[in-house]
C-alpha cells in the first residue's frame, strides 16, 4: 500500500489539526451494519408501490393501453397515464433556468426514446404493480428510430456542457498544420455509457395537504426542492427532501429525474404515500448518460517535436427534445502548449433519453482521444511519451494564456514515473514480454480536471456547553463528504471533531449546493470554513468587549480559537472557554451563517485545474487478444487534501473507471429499434475485482493560495482522465495495434 | 411478475406428473429461470420446485469407475469435490470459470445444462424471437450479433448455448439420466440440445415432464485426466460468458496422441463436440502443426451469422491453445483464474 501523505498547512493548525487526517468514514459503521437508511428503505404507514411501464419503441405515440387488464389484476389500485394524472403547475418542458432538463412525466402520448415512462401502476404490493405494468400491453404508432452518430443532419449546438462555447480558436491551426514538420490525424470513437450507481433512483413521497415529504437520493437537494415546488405549485418551505445517503450518483442524481417526479405525482393521485424504485434496466434512459462521441484530432509539431497545432473536433448526440452536448473537445484547451489550438463540436439528434453529466463529462471522453493522439504523435516523433509531454508542458493555460493558480504536474510526472519504473520502457511497441510469453505494454496519460466552485451556505453555532453545531445540506454520495466536511467544520469552530454536531442531508438546512463538478468539498467546505470564522468572530466580539473576560481589549483580530477556547494572539496564556463566554453573556447559543463561492477576481486572473499523471501496465495474450491490466500508478496534485483516505478512494474509483472506459463499458444499442440491448449488470460490463490490479495512488503536495481560502481543488472526477488513455496506450504498446474505437475489444487485437 | 402456482413434490413421480402439465416448469436454484420470469421472458403458470427431491444431491463413484452426479449437486459443490476434480479436471475448471462464486454456490447441475441462451433479443420481449415466440422472426439476424453463433445456426436462430460446464462434459461422453412420463431413460449429452433448424423454440429433445436426474461420466473419461484443460476467452477477466471456449483432453503415449477430445463453447446452440478435430489428432504427434490442422478441421464448416467472423479465427486459436495447454499437462491445482488465458500468472486469488 502506498503511504498517505497528508498535506498540512500551518495556518490551519491554529484551528486544530482535523484537516489532513486520514479518518475513516463517520457513517462507515452504520453502512456496514445495514443501519444507514437509503431512500427505498422507507415504508411510511399505508404506503403503496408504484411501478413504471416503459415504451419499447424509441419514437412515436402510444395509441392504447389495456388499463382494464391492469386494474383487474388483484392489488392494483390505479393506473396513472397521460389522461389520468394530477395536473402540474407548469409545463415541465419549460426551462426556467439552465439547470432544468426536460423530463417525461406523462404530459402527452408522445414517445421520445425507448424506455420512456408511459404509465405508472400503483398497487398494494410491488409484485402486483409490476404485473399490472406488464398487463398494459401498449400499442404504438411508431416512427423510425434515429440511432447513432450519423442518424441525421448534423448541426453546431449553441453551447456545449453548461454554457461553454461550442468552438474555441486560438492561433491559426491550418497555418500551423501546413508549416508543421510532422502531422498526425486520427478519428476516435467512444460509446454511450450509463452511470449505473449501485442504488437505483428511488422515491418515497407522502403528501399532507399541500405539504410534501420526499425521501430520494439527490446530489443537489435545494435545487431539487425548487424544481418540485415549481412543478407542483407549492412553496418550497412546504417540501422536505431527505437524502442522507446515496448509493452513488456520478451525475445521475444531480437533477431530479422524471421517475422521481412520477413517484410524487402518483402519491398525489392516490392520496397515500407511494414508493417508486427503478429497476436496473429502467436506469438506461430517464436518468441521463454519457453520450457517444466521434472525435477527429489533428496535430502538428515543429522540427524539435514541439506542438504547433492541435485541432480537435467532436461529434456527439443529444436527444430530440433537449440539449446537452458532451464537451469532449474541451479536453484540448488546457493540457499541452501549442501556438494554435482549435476545438469544435457538432451534433445530431437521436431518439434517446437526454445525455447528461456523467463523472468527468467531456473531460473523460476527450481525454482518452487526446491522450491517445499525443501517444501517436510521440511515437511518430520517435520520442518517449513522457518526454514528449514534458517538452510540450504548458507553463500557462494554452487557450487563454492565463497563469495557473498552481500546477504541480511536473512533480506528478516525476513521482509517478519513478514509482512505476517508466525509464525502463522500450520505445517500440510489441517488444516486451513476460516470463510466460504474454505481451506487455506500458502506457501513460495526463489527468486534468478544472477546479470548480459553485455556491453553498452553512450555519455554525456554538453552544453554552462548549459544543458546536455545523449545519449544511451537503451530500454524501459514498465519497465521504460528511467526514471531510466535518473535519473542516471542527477546525473552523476550533473544536475537536467529537464536540461538533454535523447536521446534513435534508433540504431544510442551509443550501449545500451541488455535489458535482468535483466542487463539493471546495464549495461546501469554504461555506463551513467561513461560517466557523463568522461565529468565532461573534464570540470573540462578546469576550473582547466584556471587561470581565481575560480577553478584554484584545480586539476582534487578536484572538485564536483552539480546543474550545479563545486565546489572545499576543499572549496565549490568556484565554477563556467558549462555555464561560456564553454563560456570562447569558446566551444558550451563538450562531452565524456564511457562504462559500468562487472568487471572480481570482478566477479572472488564474487558470485553475487539478492535474495528474497515470501510468499503466497491461498484459495481452498474443494469440487470443484478451487484455488484463496488471499495474496502475497515478500521481495527482489537487491542492489541499482534507482527508487523504477519502481522496485515495476517489482516485482509486476514478482510475478503475478509466480502465473500464478503455476496456469494458459500452451500452449496445440496437441500430433499428434504438433499444439498449445490455441494460443489466451481467452484460453491461464494468471491471470485476479480477480486472483491477493493486492500484498505487500518490498525492503530490500542492499549495494553492488562489483557488479558495482552504486551497482545495477537488478529486471526484480527475481519476478517470488520463487513466483511460494510459490503458489504451498500454494496449497499443503491448500489441502494436492502435485501437481507436472504445472499449477496446478482442476482435481488433486478433492480428 | 405473473402469478403462478408453486408446487413442491415429494417424489420423482409426483414431480414428473406435476411438470407434465402445459405451462409448468421445473425450478432448481432459479438463477436463470427467475431472471427470465422477472423479465417476462418466461411466464410459467406453475413452478415445480425440485430442490427438495430426495437423492439427487449426491456425487456417486460407480463400481465401473464412472461417476454419477445428481442433478441437484451445486456447481461449486461439484467443482470443489477433490476426487471429482482429480478425475475430471477440465470439468472442474469449466465450472469454476463460470458465473460468480455466489451463483456457482446456488446453481445446480441440471439447471446448468438447461440454462437458456443469453441472446439479448431473446431477453428483450419487444424483439422478435423465434425461440421465445415460435415463428415471430429473429431480430438478432440483422441486429447486434457480434457474439452469436458461427456453427450450426439457421436463418431462424443464431443463438448460442452459454454453458461452460457442458463443453468438457460433451467432450468426455457424458450421459444424461432422465425421469419422464414413461419412466427412466438416458441419452448422450451430445444429443440433449438441438440445433435450431426450422424450430429454434425446441431447444432440447426433452418432452414435457422430463426431469434430468443425473449426469454420468464414463470410466474412460478418467483416462484423460493427465492432459485435460478448459480455456475460456471472455471480455473481462472473470464473471463473463465465453466469447469462445474450448475443452481439450488428450491421452498421450510414447509421444503420440492415443486419443483426443475437443469441444467448443459459445459458438453454437449446443456444446460443440468436434469429432473431425479429434480424427486429425488421433495417432498424430502433439505439435503446433497438428493442432492447427485440427483447429482448421473443427471450423471448416463455420460461417459468420453477423458481425462475428472474428469468432471463427478466435475459435481456431482457442483450440490450438487448449491443446497446447493439455499437452503440457494438467496442473496440480486449478489456477486462481480458472479457464483464463491468464491462469498461469494470475497474480491474485480470484475466480
Ligand atoms: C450473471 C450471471 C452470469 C452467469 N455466467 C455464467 C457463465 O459464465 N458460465 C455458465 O456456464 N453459466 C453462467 N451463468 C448461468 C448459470 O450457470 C445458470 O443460471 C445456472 O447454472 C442455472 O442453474 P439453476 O439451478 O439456477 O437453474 P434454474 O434457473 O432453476 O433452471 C434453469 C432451467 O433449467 C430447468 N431445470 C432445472 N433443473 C432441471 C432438472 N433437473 N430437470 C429438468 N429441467 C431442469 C428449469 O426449468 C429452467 O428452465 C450465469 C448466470 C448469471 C445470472
Ligand atoms: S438468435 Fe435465436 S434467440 Fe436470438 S432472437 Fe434470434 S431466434 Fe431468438
Amino acid at each position: 500500500m502506498p503511504e498517505l501523505n497528508p498535506t498540512q498547512n500551518p495556518v490551519h493548525m491554529r484551528h486544530g489539526s482535523n484537516i489532513g487526517q486520514p479518518l475513516t468514514r463517520r457513517d462507515g459503521i452504520l453502512k456496514v451494519k445495514g443501519q444507514a437508511e437509503y431512500a427505498a428503505d422507507h415504508h411510511p404507514k399505508g404506503m403503496l408501490f408504484a411501478v413504471i411501464a416503459n415504451a419499447s419503441i424509441a419514437r412515436g405515440r402510444v395509441t392504447s393501453l389495456d388499463i382494464a387488464a391492469a386494474k383487474a389484476h388483484p392489488g392494483v389500485i390505479d393506473v396513472m397515464t397521460s389522461s389520468h394524472k394530477p395536473k402540474l403547475a407548469i409545463d415541465p418542458d419549460i426551462k426556467t433556468n439552465p439547470f432544468v432538463f426536460r423530463m417525461e412525466v406523462l404530459q402527452s402520448d408522445e414517445i421520445r426514446y425507448a424506455g420512456q415512462s408511459i404509465a405508472v401502476v400503483i398497487a398494494e404490493t410491488l409484485e402486483a404493480a409490476t404485473e399490472g405494468a406488464a398487463l398494459l400491453s401498449p400499442r404504438y404508432a411508431a416512427l423510425p428510430a434515429r440511432v447513432g452518430l450519423d442518424a441525421g443532419e448534423s448541426f453546431e449546438p449553441p453551447v456545449v456542457g453548461v454554457g461553454n462555447p461550442t468552438a474555441h480558436v486560438h492561433g491559426d491551426v491550418e497555418a500551423g498544420l501546413a508549416a508543421a514538420a510532422k502531422t498526425v490525424e486520427a478519428v476516435y470513437e467512444t460509446p454511450p455509457q450509463y452511470h449505473n450507481a449501485m442504488e437505483p433512483h428511488a422515491v418515497v413521497a407522502s403528501w399532507d395537504g399541500d405539504r410534501l415529504s420526499i425521501d430520494t437520493p439527490s446530489q443537489a437537494m435545494v435545487m431539487a426542492r425548487a424544481r418540485v415546488a415549481e412543478l407542483f405549485g407549492i412553496p418550497a418551505e412546504n417540501i422536505q427532501i431527505r437524502s442522507p445517503f446515496l448509493g452513488g450518483g456520478f451525475g445521475s442524481k444531480g437533477f431530479l429525474t422524471g421517475p422521481q417526479i412520477l413517484g410524487v405525482m402518483a402519491a398525489r393521485l392516490v392520496g397515500k404515500p407511494v414508493k417508486l424504485v427503478l429497476r436496473r434496466e429502467q436506469m438506461y434512459g430517464p436518468v441521463g448518460h454519457r453520450a457517444p462521441t466521434r472525435q477527429r484530432l489533428r496535430m502538428g509539431v515543429d522540427g524539435d517535436g514541439r506542438l504547433v497545432a492541435i485541432d480537435h473536433h467532436a461529434r456527439t448526440v443529444s436527444s430530440s427534445y433537449d440539449d446537452f452536448y458532451e464537451p469532449a473537445a474541451g479536453a484540448s484547451h488546457t493540457l499541452y502548449a501549442s501556438r494554435a489550438i482549435r476545438t469544435t463540436h457538432d451534433a445530431v439528434r437521436v431518439d434517446t433519453g437526454t445525455p447528461l453529466f456523467m463523472r468527468a463529462p467531456g473531460e473523460a471522453t476527450g481525454s482518452i482521444a487526446l491522450e491517445s493522439m499525443i501517444d501517436e504523435m510521440a511515437f511518430a516523433c520517435g520520442i518517449d511519451p513522457l518526454d514528449f509531454r514534458l517538452q510540450n508542458y504548458a507553463e500557462v493555460e494554452p487557450i487563454t494564456g492565463k497563469p495557473f493558480s498552481s500546477k504541480a504536474l511536473r512533480e506528478c510526472y516525476a513521482q509517478g514515473a519513478a514509482r512505476f519504473g517508466w525509464d525502463k520502457r522500450r520505445l517500440a511497441p510489441r517488444t516486451m514480454r513476460d516470463e510466460s510469453g504474454l505481451l506487455v505494454g506500458w502506457g501513460m496519460g495526463t489527468a486534468t480536471f478544472p477546479a470548480l466552485m459553485f455556491m453553498a451556505e452553512a450555519r455554525a453555532a456554538i453552544r453554552r456547553d462548549g459544543s458546536g453545531v455545523m449545519e449544511i445540506g451537503a451530500h454524501d454520495m459514498g465519497q465521504g463528504a460528511w467526514t471531510a466536511l466535518a473535519q473542516i467544520a471542527a477546525d473552523g469552530l476550533g473544536l475537536d471533531l467529537d464536540k461538533v454536531e454535523f447536521r446534513s442531508g435534508t433540504s431544510d438546512l442551509p443550501d449545500g449546493g451541488i455535489a458535482g463538478g468535483s466542487a463539493h468539498t471546495a464549495t461546501a467546505g469554504n461555506a463551513i470554513h467561513n461560517a466557523g470564522a463568522a461565529v468565532i468572530a461573534k464570540l470573540a466580539d462578546l469576550a473582547t468587549k466584556d471587561e470581565r473576560s481575560p480577553l478584554f481589549g484584545a480586539g476582534n483580530t487578536g484572538v485564536v480559537a483552539r480546543d474550545g477556547r479563545l486565546h489572545r494572539r499576543d499572549d496565549e496564556s490568556r484565554s477563556e472557554s467558549y462555555a464561560d463566554i456564553l454563560t456570562r453573556a447569558g446566551l444558550a447559543e451563538i450562531d452565524a451563517r456564511a457562504t462559500g463561492a468562487a472568487d471572480p477576481a481570482a478566477q479572472a486572473e488564474y487558470a485553475m485545474h487539478a492535474h495528474g499523471a497515470v501510468f499503466a501496465e497491461v498484459k495481452v495474450d498474443p494469440d487470443l487478444g484478451q487484455v488484463r491490466v496488471t499495474r496502475m500508478v497515478g500521481a495527482f496534485a489537487a491542492g489541499r487534501i482534507i482527508n487523504p483516505r477519502m481522496v485515495q478512494s476517489q482516485l482509486y474509483g476514478g482510475m478503475i473507471w478509466g480502465l473500464s472506459f478503455a476496456l469494458h463499458e459500452e451500452a449496445i444499442t440496437d441500430r433499428r429499434s434504438g433499444r439498449i440491448m445490455n441494460a443489466n449488470l451481467a452484460e453491461y460490463h464494468i471491471p470485476v475485482n479480477a480486472d483491477v490490479p493493486a492500484l498505487d495512488v500518490l498525492t503530490v503536495d500542492e499549495h494553492d493560495p488562489h483557488v479558495n481560502a482552504l486551497g482545495i481543488k477537488g478529486v471526484g472526477e480527475i481519476g478517470i482522465t488520463g487513466s483511460a488513455g494510459a490503458v489504451a496506450n498500454a494496449v497499443w504498446h503491448a500489441t502494436g495495434v492502435r485501437v481507436r474505437r472504445f472499449p477496446i475489444r478482442i476482435d481488433e487485437l486478433l492480428t | 411478475m405473473k402469478p403462478f402456482d408453486y408446487v413442491k413434490p415429494a417424489t420423482l413421480a409426483d414431480a414428473v406428473a406435476a411438470a407434465a402439465q402445459p405451462g409448468a416448469a421445473y425450478l432448481a436454484a432459479g438463477t436463470n429461470l427467475i431472471d427470465l420470469m422477472k423479465g417476462g421472458v418466461s411466464r410459467p403458470d406453475r413452478l415445480v420446485d425440485v430442490t427438495h427431491l430426495p437423492g439427487l444431491d449426491r456425487i456417486e463413484h460407480l463400481p465401473d469407475g464412472g461417476v454419477r452426479i445428481g442433478a441437484l449437486v451445486s456447481n461449486a459443490g461439484l467443482a470443489h469435490d477433490t476426487d471429482f476434480a482429480k478425475a475430471y479436471p477440465a470439468v472442474a475448471e469449466a465450472l469454476l470459470s463460470g458465473a460468480s462464486a455466489q451463483l456457482r454456490n446456488a446453481a445446480t447441475v441440471g439447471g446448468n445444462l438447461l440454462q437458456r441462451t443469453r441472446c439479448a433479443y431473446f431477453y428483450d420481449t419487444a424483439s422478435r424471437c423465434n425461440k421465445r415466440a415460435a415463428g415471430s422472426g429473429c431480430d438478432a439476424r440483422e441486429g447486434e450479433n457480434r457474439l452469436h453463433a458461427v456453427l450450426g445456426w439457421s436463418e431462424q436462430c443464431i443463438a448460442t448455448h452459454p454453458s461452460d460446464f457442458c463443453v468438457p462434459l460433451v467432450a468426455l461422453d457424458a450421459v444424461v439420466e432422465i425421469e419422464g412420463r414413461n419412466g427412466r431413460r438416458e441419452l448422450p449429452l451430445e444429443e440433449l440440445h438441438r440445433l435450431p433448424g426450422e424450430t429454434p423454440e425446441r431447444e432440447t429433445v426433452l418432452e414435457p415432464g422430463d426431469l434430468i436426474t443425473a449426469v454420468r461420466l464414463p470410466a474412460a473419461a478418467r483416462d484423460f485426466a493427465a492432459h485435460a484443460r478448459y480455456l475460456k476467452v471472455r471480455e473481462r477477466t472473470s464473471y463473463a460468458f465465453a466469447v469462445v471456449s474450448a475443452a481439450a483432453a488428450l491421452q498421450i503415449e510414447n509421444g503420440k496422441i492415443k486419443d483426443a477430445r475437443v469441444a467448443l463453447g459459445g459458438i453454437a446452440a449446443k456444446p460443440w463436440r468436434s469429432r473431425v478435430a479429434e480424427q486429425v489428432l488421433k495417432g498424430a504427434t502433439p505439435d503446433a502443426q497438428n493442432f492447427r490442422e485440427a483447429a482448421q478441421a473443427a471450423l471448416a464448416v463455420a460461417k459468420p451469422s453477423g458481425d462475428n467472423a472474428f469468432k471463427i479465427e478466435l475459435a481456431r486459436r482457442v483450440i490450438v491453445r487448449a491443446l497446447t495447454l493439455a499437452t503440457a499437462g494438467t496442473p496440480a491445482r486449478i489456477s486462481a483464474l480458472p479457464g483464463s488465458p491468464f491462469a498461469a500468472n494470475s497474480g491474485a486469488l480470484h475466480a
